[in-house]
């Protein structure tokens, strides 16, 4: 059960700009501005769910997962997964959960990848028999046997991907951060990484925590999804829901030589450039042939292509209507 | 030479953002120096007869060597220079129409000035108020002067044509960073960075004087106090023009070479 | 245990570059060379310094090398500790359930740095018969501990510059003069430095306290008997730097920077 209240989190930033003279100037006096990276964040993720989560970058993904991992400390509000306060209590924490941040390694870059396994073992301080079975479970699901005595620099990025979430698990943690796990990867690496991700979490009921800019990772994994923009929680809610509200809507872009385009009820202008601009359809106010008949009737159009919502789309449709 | 005017302004825009670093350098300079002052004076009460200069022009030599260390040092190196070597990035700088030898070498003078200009008037400021014989004195006379100020140059010159010699080095072998740690080190030795030369033993004092590490700071802060004077000091600052010329223009070669060495191999 | 285990998969890295770390360790040995130069070109001149000798400069200078090496060697992580922080490896540390401070000591043990120690060795090896000294049981203790108090000076020293390394990256520079400057200028007696850098060196930053007043003892110049105890109040040094280091890790923890 992960709980958290009310976070909020602001950082201090110096200021810098150009030219001499305000180079000299701060050479005394520095100022600061103050960047609230989380306003009130709230939410509850049950055991075993899965969740995306989900935001442009710069919009609090990471401080959140910090702030669940232990690694940051809130201004205000409080955080409670499975009976501890990450900040609090670090040591007890951490040991149930493990984190997979896809851009930084954790395995010993010089040694086979085996060695780095055992030291996590030494530092986890894994009895034995655990280690062996979580070993073998892990090596057998995400095919790592010929690659164990490799040392990590010279693997792949998929299979040294498939190694760090392996070096994740060792401990059985119950909750699993991963942060752009599938990032950089080829298309058969990232199918491996997510069929073993919903695997794991069928099988063990670990709980599983996202961040990704991959919209096949949501698609693939996650029920739910928390979007997050500007530091604040903006939505909750199922893949699904968020597919039928938005499904409603159609991307038509036109390309003219000439004319203009009316206004009409449920048509929106999108993006506008000479000899090209973008619109959405509202179908639930007319349907698309209409729009199209609306669109075309003052205009000389040469192309014409209509979108339906993929989920990047719909990434990008709730980016846009939340302004983020 | 507007592109390295600008390029000087960025780097020394770029020192002044950094205050904190601006003066704990500043702080560290002072203090080393500091130490190495009172160390002389110890060695100065042991025996004052075998000082081989006068105690003045030794503090006056050890504060000098303080302000303009980022001048003298051969230690100095440039990050961008040695990575675009070690990352192979240099094949793309022989596509550009410019004298590549030419460029790194001024890029090094504007660097090490910028660093210069910012750390030495603190630490001279600094220096000039400690109470005599500790502090900094005045040069000795118009001759010091300008003889600090022209063998300066020179010395900067000196300088940067022998880390070229480092960099050009670094194409040719495997393994650069454990040569150039032990060329370095042995380098701040043999040109007075740890001991002014007068205090050699007298023969290797004669050998480093002719040679390219004589040409580096000995030379001015041994003619600001006037341990080096009149014939002394300007044959000194003909070695300087000589050594100068045969290790700018040797590395130039040399570079060629490299460079087409680099292109047959393809890196 | 999980110190030793580290270790050993370092030393395989670094064995993996079987060349490299030759040549750096080479490199260490000849690079600490140009310091012993120094004394011996100024020793040959002067002959002595603050009443010491020669070969009683060098055991100082062997004792604060060799001390500073083994601290080097071991503690590289904190040395080095501001790459830690830029790389987020000290995130990774702090998800994971062991004290930060051991984790860093495990981070990284770096035994090309014992190329210095051998030349500490070697000079050690001259300046012991030539020092004067009449080695008896209790001196070669109070030897011992001036090397073991000196590497707890060093290490804490570095612990220090990482603990600061949360608030200021720029300003480090400044904590050179302790380390590499403990190191330069502490191959010599502190006394040789006159009075208020020894008071500076035994209130504030206890280099003395592990060469200048048990040299003193070693040398018959004190009948003080407890400078010869002195390296271990020099170790408690550790109390302020990881107070330092904690304040540090809290300041981490709340700016995430």
């Amino acid at each position: 059960m992960i709980e958290l209240q009310g976070i909020t989190k602001t950082f201090r930033v110096a200021r810098r700009s150009g030219g001499m003279k305000e180079a000299v100037k701060a050479l005394f006096r520095r100022e600061y501005t103050l960047v609230q990276a989380l306003k009130d964040v709230s939410f509850t993720i049950g055991d075993g769910e899965m969740v995306g989560y989900i935001g442009p970058n710069g919009a609090g993904k990471s401080s959140t997962i910090k702030i669940m991992s232990g690694i940051l400390t809130p201004d205000s509000g409080t955080c409670v997964i499975n009976g501890c306060t990450p900040w609090k209590d670090r040591k007890r924490h951490v040991k149930n959960i493990g984190v997979v941040f896809g851009q930084r390694s954790q395995l010993w870059w010089d040694v086979p990848v085996i060695d780095s396994f055992e030291l996590l073992r030494d530092i986890y301080r894994v009895p034995e028999g655990t280690y062996k079975r979580n070993c073998e479970e892990l090596c057998e699901t995400l095919e790592l046997s010929e690659i164990l005595r490799t040392p990590a620099r010279q693997l792949s990025l998929g299979q040294r991907m498939r190694c760090e979430i392996a070096a994740s698990l060792l401990h059985d943690p119950e909750v699993l951060f991963l942060d752009e796990p599938t990032i950089g990867l080829d298309a058969v690496s990232k199918i491996a990484v997510r069929e073993f991700i919903r695997r794991r979490n069928r099988e063990h009921g670990t709980t599983v925590i996202l961040t990704t800019h991959d919209m096949q990772d949501i698609e693939a994994l996650t029920e739910r999804i928390l979007l997050i923009g500007k530091g604040e929680i903006l939505l909750d809610g199922s893949l699904e829901a968020l597919r039928q509200r938005h499904a409603k809507v159609r991307k038509i872009t036109v390309e003219y030589s000439s004319g203009t385009f009316p206004e009409a009820a449920g048509i929106t202008p999108l993006e506008a450039a000479p000899g090209r601009a973008s619109f959405a359809v509202d179908t639930d106010v007319l349907s698309v042939s209409q729009a199209i008949a609306v669109l075309t009737g003052n205009a000389e159009v040469t192309d014409l292509s209509v979108q339906g919502a993929s989920a990047e789309e719909l990434v990008v449709s709730l980016y846009e209507e939340f302004h983020i | 030479m507007k592109a390295y005017m600008s390029f000087f302004r960025i780097r020394f825009l770029g020192g002044l953002q950094y205050r904190i670093a601006a003066l704990a350098g500043v702080a560290t300079q002072l203090a080393w120096g500091g130490l190495y002052v009172l160390l002389y004076k110890a060695f100065y009460e042991a025996d004052a007869s075998a000082f081989p200069m006068t105690f003045r022009q030794v503090t006056d030599y050890n504060w000098l060597r303080q302000a303009f260390l980022t001048l003298l040092f051969v230690w100095m190196l440039d990050r961008e220079t040695l990575e675009s070597i070690s990352s192979g990035a240099v094949a793309y700088e022989v596509v550009r129409p410019t004298d590549l030898y030419l460029m790194w070498f001024t890029k090094n003078v504007a660097m090490r000035l910028s660093r210069a200009v910012l750390r030495c008037v603190p630490v001279l400021l600094f220096a000039f108020l400690l109470p005599a014989p500790y502090g900094l004195s005045l040069p000795a006379g118009i001759e010091g002067f300008i003889g600090f100020f022209v063998t300066l140059f020179l010395a900067l010159g000196n300088v940067v044509a022998f880390v070229m010699l480092l960099y050009i080095a670094s194409f040719f072998t495997m393994n650069p960073t454990g040569l150039r740690v032990l060329m370095l080190s042995l380098t701040e030795f043999l040109s007075g960075g740890l001991i002014p030369l007068p205090f050699m033993p007298p023969l290797l004092q004669k050998i480093l004087e002719f040679s390219p590490f004589g040409a580096m700071m000995n030379m001015p802060l041994r003619a600001y106090s006037g341990s080096l004077s009149g014939p002394a000091l300007w044959t000194g600052a003909a070695l300087q023009v000589f050594w100068l010329i045969v290790m700018a223009g040797g590395g130039r070669l040399w570079m060629g070479r490299a460079l087409r060495r680099l292109q047959v191999q393809g890196g | 245990m999980l110190y030793l285990k580290s270790l050993l998969i370092h030393l395989k890295g670094q064995m993996q570059y079987k060349m490299s770390f030759v040549f750096l360790l080479i490199g260490q040995f000849l690079t600490a060379f140009s310091a012993f130069l120094t004394i011996y070109v100024l020793m040959q001149r002067f002959h002595t310094v603050k009443g010491f000798t020669y070969p009683q400069v060098l055991l100082c200078f062997a004792v604060v090398l060799l001390s500073f090496s083994l601290a080097e060697c071991f503690f590289r992580g904190f040395d080095t500790f501001s790459g830690i922080i830029a790389n987020g490896q000290f995130d990774r540390i702090l998800v994971r359930p062991r004290s930060a401070v051991y984790q860093v000591l495990c981070a990284k043990i770096e035994l090309t740095r014992l190329g210095r120690l051998l030349q500490a060795v070697l000079v050690m090896v001259y300046a012991i018969p030539h020092s004067g000294v009449i080695w008896t049981a209790d001196k070669i203790g109070v030897l011992v501990l001036m090397i073991l108090g000196g590497v707890a000076v060093f290490s804490a020293l570095f612990v220090l510059y990482a603990g600061i390394c949360f608030f200021t990256i720029e300003g480090l520079e400044f904590m050179n003069i302790f380390t590499d400057g403990g190191r330069e200028f502490g191959s010599y007696p502190i006394s040789v430095f006159g009075e208020s850098v020894l008071k500076f060196c035994t209130y504030v930053i206890p280099l003395a306290l592990f060469q200048y007043y048990p040299l003193l003892w070693l040398l018959d110049m004190t009948d003080k008997v407890f400078y010869a105890f002195t390296p271990l109040i020099g170790a408690l040094f550790w109390l302020p730097a990881l107070l330092v280091w904690r304040l540090g890790v809290k300041n981490y923890v709340s700016t995430g920077s």
